[in-house]
């Protein structure tokens, strides 16, 4: 008895709803919402101004005042973490859209074409996987000199090789099928096929894989951030303001702990909205659940 | 008392109702056929026999086995039965084996889990259920993991898996479905020794009535839920008192109305002359000479206008590989493919695009030829591409609705999603996408045998319809004669990349020359002939 593989109407017109119910999706999705929010309200208005160092209120705990308390300048952590985020996710976005961008059409291009042209940008692909993507990214920063752009270049490059994967292993797996060999027998060239049969059909699986390497950017950036490489002061940054605590962990903890703490939300929620949206995008997943 | 007996069993899923009152018995050492089409519930009742159901599914009414209540009993009851006194054969031997475990633990896993047997008796167990099944150890050692086995053979592994503990009732859900007709013969032939052998009770769930009829002493014809008729196989099927077990037959043998063929013009449409492909496999060794396997080997053929044509032959032959290299999907190695009077090998997309603007494919698979994302409208008018200079969009949608309209569907379907349709619906989509270039040759890969007989039999009518209609020519590739010789006036057979034999359908099928030709007509289930031969044993 053949079965029905193809998905049902109810299921297609239902996965909104779907999503709503996955509990993992929805987590992730609140929590970064929650930090994306605060990373454009901190445009237009943080509780203090960044800037502003008063040492007079240097290394304040707690307080209905200073939210999360206030750093050896006196500047405001609340507002920080606020501004901080608008650093971290404006690289991580950016890396990920480097990645994109690139990995995606090589990887088409690779499983469109096959042979010759595959097996070499595979192998290059490995050649830049095969490098540690943070020491290399260090390298990098330290050749073109620290700031966030030259971070967003070194995190993005690691990621070409990430999506050329994903996007091959998803084509390829598309290419022998037979509506898009119809869509050949039809004199659709390889350029069109990708782009109309194949880009829409691997979209879920590059969707998913950028939500991680998004948190993975994130980390990145901090990891830079913290040895100096990323943003320059007095542009608060997540990674910096980690650096900056270490020393004084003893005396005033909260310096570490709220940043810190910062990266672990924007990370698991970002983790957390990947793995909802591979179980409500993917139908074999969500058939064996 | 007998060995299964199912009274009154219905079986909800949600709120939809499945099965409405079957009633089933079988005796040991019984063969019993369940016949239906796709949607009968033939493969639920088998899996409520197991127990086996979906988790929202709930059944009532008695289903007894050997005197236990199925229905009632608990899950430990069930896991000593399943596997132990009840094997199951399913329809793909592809997914019905764990690709990670050799097949000599996947068969001794059974035999140690019911038996309590040491390692050592399983696998010497194993060693004799696996050689019974003709996978002897010499040439198939217990460490063969799945993948290094065919298609026949791997089934012979589920079915030695079934059979290891020679179990009372064997249920066997489409067991050669997948397979070619000969490795079907093979198959039916080895169940049914098995079956002997032991006194099994078997309960063969089918779609073709022809194997039924070969394999089941009794037969049970099932349509949406519910048993339509049951009896003895030969009578049931030759009188076919019951009008949807006529239905079901006549569906089996149907032949569409054909004029017969003009005699064949000078000029070939399509002259195919030495073509031979050769995959490159692995190397033995990195510095190794590189290895070759020769897919088609020195092919030639032409193919008049308007000619119906079938191309023969078992699962691997080359058949599809040719008809690609046709199609220019693929490029042959040597030889060359004339079609219309052009010569297709060695050109770019752009010089072929006249040539592919009069030459369409439909393939097996009516779910897997659709882009699930897109809406009829863009998946028909798919080969308009080729058209120079593009129609308008009004024009394009004239086109599509005409082409609908060709295959028996309706204009206003344009608007709708692939899934929105049933398999003959897509079936006769797919025929829309082939003939709205109107093009002179269709390449049919395997058209028909993913659909049910009933459907089966008006896709062939639509496609006797449209070659009489717009004069298309048919390349049929196929391996059930019953198609071939429904819709084809020659025949090739193909065996191994060659051509074997060649000639008028009926003749070759009635007088076959060639082994490869005679294996192809002894294997094919012929519902006729099966019930004749049956009545005469009787």
């Amino acid at each position: 008895m053949s079965v029905e593989t193809a998905p049902s109407e109810k299921e297609q017109e239902h996965w909104l709803r779907l999503a709503l119910n996955n509990r993992s999706f929805l987590t992730g999705l609140v929590i970064t919402a929650l930090i994306a929010a605060m990373a454009l309200i901190s445009f237009v208005w943080t509780p203090y101004d960044v800037t502003d160092l008063v040492v007079a209120n240097r290394m304040k705990t707690m307080s209905s005042e200073h939210l999360f308390g206030t750093d050896h300048f006196g500047r405001d952590i609340f507002s920080m973490i606020m501004v901080g985020a608008r650093n971290s996710i404006a690289v991580a976005i950016v890396a990920v859209g480097v990645g994109m961008g690139i990995g995606v059409p090589l990887g088409c291009w690779a499983a469109a074409r096959g042979g010759f042209i595959d097996e070499t940008l595979m192998r290059f692909n490995d050649l830049i996987f095969a490098f540690p993507a943070l020491l290399s990214a260090v390298m990098i920063t330290a050749i073109f000199g620290p700031g966030a752009i030259n971070a967003i270049i070194a995190i993005g490059i690691f990621n070409v090789p990430v999506f050329a994967r994903v996007a091959r292993a998803g084509a390829l797996a598309l290419w022998p099928r037979e509506y898009v060999l119809a869509a050949r027998a039809a004199g659709k060239g390889k350029a069109l096929i990708t782009l109309e049969h194949i880009l829409p059909n691997i979209a879920s699986m590059l969707l998913v894989q950028g939500t991680i390497q998004f948190a993975l950017g994130i980390l990145a950036e901090a990891g830079l951030s913290y040895l100096g490489l990323g943003a320059q002061p007095p542009m608060p940054s997540w990674g910096r303001m980690l650096f900056d605590a270490q020393t004084r962990m003893m005396v005033a903890p909260h310096l570490a702990i709220f940043p810190g703490l910062a990266i672990v939300i924007t990370v698991l929620g970002l983790n957390l909205l990947g793995d909802g949206l591979r179980d409500v995008l993917d139908p074999r997943l969500r058939r064996e659940r | 008392m007998s060995l299964l007996e199912i009274e009154n069993l219905e079986l909800a899923i949600g709120d939809t109702p499945i099965l409405r009152d079957i009633d089933l018995t079988l005796e040991t050492g019984e063969v019993m056929g369940l016949v239906g089409e796709s949607g009968s519930g033939k493969s639920m009742t088998a899996l409520t026999v197991m127990r086996l159901l979906p988790h929202a599914a709930r059944a009532s009414g008695r289903v007894i086995f050997d005197g236990i209540d199925i229905l009632a009993a608990p899950e430990d009851a069930m896991n000593s039965l399943r596997g132990d006194d009840i094997g199951m054969v399913f329809q793909e031997p592809m997914t019905a084996l764990n690709p990670v475990k050799t097949i000599g633990e996947q068969v001794a896993e059974g035999i140690r889990w019911h038996t309590g047997a040491n390692r050592a008796d399983a696998e010497a167990r194993a060693r004799a259920i696996l050689d019974r099944v003709g996978l002897p150890e010499k040439q198939f050692p217990l460490t063969r993991y799945p993948h290094e086995l065919s298609g026949g053979q791997r089934q012979r592994v589920v079915i030695a898996i079934a059979c290891a503990l020679k179990p009372k009732l064997l249920i066997a859900d489409e067991p050669t479905t997948a397979l070619d007709v000969v490795l079907q013969a093979q198959i039916l032939e080895l169940l049914r020794d098995l079956v002997r052998e032991d006194r099994m009770g078997l309960l063969l769930i089918s779609h073709d009535l022809a194997v039924v009829t070969d394999m089941a002493d009794r037969v049970t014809i099932m349509r949406h839920g519910e048993v339509m008729e049951a009896g003895e196989t030969a009578r049931t099927l030759s009188e076919q008192k019951h009008p949807y077990t006529r239905q079901l037959a006549a569906a089996s043998v149907h032949v569409p109305e054909r004029r017969v063929q003009a005699e064949t013009e000078a000029e070939p449409l399509l002259q195919v002359t030495d073509v031979v492909k050769d995959y490159s496999i692995r190397r033995a060794s990195l510095f190794g000479p590189p290895r070759h396997f020769r897919a088609v080997d020195g092919v030639s053929f032409s193919l008049a206008k308007g000619q119906s044509k079938a191309l023969v032959g078992r699962s691997g032959c080359g058949k599809s590989t040719l008809a690609r290299m046709i199609l220019a999907l693929d490029r042959p190695t040597e030889g060359s493919i004339l079609f219309d009077g052009t010569e297709l090998t060695g050109k770019t997309e752009t010089e072929l695009k006249p040539s592919r603007r009069n030459m369409q494919v439909v393939f097996q698979d009516p779910y897997g030829s659709f882009n699930p994302r897109h809406k009829v409208e863009r998946l028909v008018a798919e080969p308009l591409h080729l058209i120079d200079p593009q129609p308008t969009s009004a024009e394009r949608r004239e086109r599509v609705a005409q082409a609908l309209v060709d295959v028996g569907m309706s204009p206003a379907d344009m608007d709708k999603y692939p899934h929105e349709f049933s398999g003959g619906q897509r079936q006769r989509l797919s025929i829309a996408r082939a003939v709205i270039t109107r093009p002179r040759l269709i390449v049919a890969d395997e058209p028909v045998s993913a659909l049910d007989v009933s459907i089966r039999a008006q896709i062939l009518d639509l496609f006797a319809d449209l070659n009489q209609r717009l004069g298309v020519a048919y390349l049929f590739i196929t391996h059930d004669l019953t198609v071939a010789r429904a819709i084809t006036d020659h025949v090739l057979v193909m065996h191994e990349g060659r051509i074997v034999e060649e000639g008028e359908t009926d003749q070759v099928f009635d007088h076959p020359q060639s082994n490869a030709a005679r294996a192809l007509v002894d294997a094919a289930p012929d519902l006729e002939r099966a019930i004749s031969r049956r009545l005469a044993n009787a």
